[in-house]
């Protein structure tokens, strides 16, 4: 028997970054499924495209680096970084968004700041704000749920779609696009937005059929599904509750402020949080290990700070969601926030508390 | 006069690359990010700030004995910012396209730090031809930096080079433009401002690179010299 003298805290089980980074992985298996269900198998594809991409540029900055290739793809960073982009886009996106995103998400946001663990930024999240500004029209190409599709499309016309824009019975995507009455439909968070902004209330809004059930057809379920994915991470203790409760009570304390104040102009808080990709921030984004706070109460400002931004952004922002830009800002903050919140070192007296 | 052939050697060498007042000194940032969309703005920009620190770095040369050292900031402003209205009214007359898509750039040319950096730290220390020199070394250096960083950007957003030239040479330079591929989509990254400053460190990343190989290889050439750190040899 190993006797292993580390320093406190003293975990009983400690997991390897490759395991945890693997664990993360396989929590977002739910959503994805949920997600290629409901809004077609695109994401399948995209997946694949991303993985490969981080798995070829991880490899490459490693060569270039002269460190060893293996045990640094082994560490599944790359692939979460993979993953994370790939369900962040629309489905039926072009093939070389996902690759341009990735390779940027890999070799400028990670890689050039030092490798794993000295990234500022979430790279997935910086490789999507990277991929939106530049590229506005491919990134909010989102379909509404295979439900309302005109067509459906089978894995082989995934392929084709998201390599050459049109199925492999000849639909485009735009026609895709639009739904069995011949109008284009966007996601909830963007039907609510256009609808507001043209002078209708949420109640009229709320009839299109993007909506169904609470928060829009499929989304609730692809929250619900990250919701369980995040839980079972909780569970297993592979994230902290802090910073998720934090994300989620941030949202629903300004969302519910809102609403109740004019519950016609503002989303209820159910639909801001189970619409979108709340869940999946609030989960798998924010908690990111490298970029997020590292003090306890720290991730709880960190957390309320995500929460409150991607409140504002939905309600007064240019774009439906403002995720990617929520956690950028926040992971900007995370130096501030730690300087202030540390905690006070055993045997030393609080600040202030004599003099 | 073999002194004088090997001062404007190491003039060269300073301003072009080793004290590269974009990619060494980093002075200039502000036109120098702001308006390399294209080759055609930077070599606008860049021909104008060369000018200008040439009239500057010589005339605050010939003037160096003259004014008090406690104003003398005050005068070198003054003079830059005669050479820049000089330029901008020039700019205004015969490029007329270009001095509308440099817009505010051209007049702030004046706080360009880069130009009043060589007023003190060389012009008002040394000769007029000297500075001359160092004037067009400097700005060939940074107009070099400002071509290169608005080439990247030109090709990377949308696929050409020299677009719109005609707007700074002349109808028949319309012929330079070059298209090297066709995008359904702009790069719009590319183009905007974090673009530039992503662009900027790569090419300071680069410079950096290739010191480190010469040295390397320097090193290498001149061998392994041992350093006696034990007593001292009579």
């Amino acid at each position: 028997m190993s006797f292993k003298i580390t320093s406190s805290p003293h975990n009983r089980i400690s997991r390897s970054t490759s395991e945890i980074m693997l664990l993360v992985v396989l929590a977002c298996i739910p959503g994805i499924a949920v997600q290629a269900v409901l809004f077609g198998y695109g994401v399948l594809v995209q997946l694949l495209l991303a993985i490969s991409t981080a798995w070829l540029a991880e490899a490459l900055i490693m060569r270039l680096r002269a460190k060893k290739v293996l045990p640094r793809l082994k560490d599944h960073s790359a692939l979460l970084t993979g993953v994370l982009l790939a369900i962040s886009i629309p489905p039926y996106a072009p093939w070389w968004l996902i690759v341009i995103g990735t390779l940027f998400a890999i070799i400028i946001v990670k890689q050039l700041y030092g490798g794993l663990g000295n990234n500022l930024f979430n790279p997935a999240m910086a490789a999507y704000v990277v991929l939106l500004i530049s590229f506005p029209l491919q990134m909010t190409q989102w379909l509404p749920s295979v439900s309302l599709q005109p067509e459906s499309l089978h894995l082989l016309d995934a392929f084709c779609a998201v390599f050459s824009q049109y199925s492999c019975s000849g639909f485009s995507i735009s026609q895709l696009q639009t739904g069995i009455d011949g109008i284009s439909m966007a996601t909830p968070l963007d039907t609510i937005r256009t609808d507001l902004a043209a002078g209708r209330t949420l109640t009229e809004s709320l009839q299109s059929p993007v909506f169904y059930g609470i928060a829009g057809a499929g989304w609730l379920w692809v929250n619900l599904a990250y919701l369980a994915g995040g839980l079972l991470l909780l569970k297993l203790r592979v994230i902290g509750w802090r910073i998720p409760a934090a994300v989620l009570g941030g949202l629903f304390v300004c969302s519910l402020l809102s609403w109740l104040a004019a519950a016609d102009t503002n989303p209820s808080p159910m639909l801001q949080l189970f619409s979108g990709a709340t869940m999946l921030a609030a989960f798998f984004i924010a908690t990111d290990p490298v970029s997020a706070s590292t003090t306890n109460n720290g991730r709880i400002v960190y957390g309320v700070l995500i929460g409150f931004i991607i409140y504002i952004i939905r309600k007064y922002g240019g774009y439906p969601d403002g995720v990617a830009f929520a956690v950028l800002l926040a992971n900007m903050a995370v130096p501030l926030i730690d300087y202030y919140t540390r905690p006070r070192t055993y045997g030393h007296k609080a600040k202030g508390a004599e003099k | 006069m073999s002194d004088n052939s090997a001062s404007i050697r190491e003039l060269t060498v300073q301003g072009l690359w080793r004290n590269n007042p974009g990619l060494v000194q980093l002075l200039g940032l502000c036109p120098l990010l702001a308006v390399t969309g294209t080759v055609t703005n930077a070599l606008g920009l860049g021909f104008a700030t060369l000018l200008v620190l040439l009239g500057s770095n010589v005339v605050v040369s010939m003037v160096r004995n003259v004014i008090p050292s406690e104003i003398r900031i005050p005068v070198f402003v003054l003079i830059i910012a005669s050479f820049v209205t000089v330029i901008q009214l020039l700019m205004n007359a015969y490029t007329f396209g270009l001095y509308q898509s440099l817009g505010i750039f051209i007049p702030l040319i004046v706080t360009n730090c880069a130009i009043i950096g060589r007023a003190e730290a060389f012009a008002s220390k040394n000769a007029v031809l000297p500075s001359a020199v160092d004037a067009i070394m400097m700005g060939l250096g940074f107009m070099l930096v400002l071509i290169a960083l608005g080439a990247m950007r030109e090709i990377l957003g949308q696929g050409t080079l020299f677009d719109g030239a005609d707007l700074l040479l002349g109808d028949w330079a319309s012929a330079l433009r070059i298209e090297l591929f066709t995008l359904d989509t702009q790069f719009l990254l590319a183009m905007l401002p974090p673009g530039a400053f992503i662009g900027m460190g790569l090419l300071i990343a680069l410079k950096n690179l290739i010191d480190a190989k010469l040295q390397q290889r320097q090193g290498a050439a001149a061998g392994i010299s041992r350093a006696r750190v034990t007593g001292t040899v009579q």
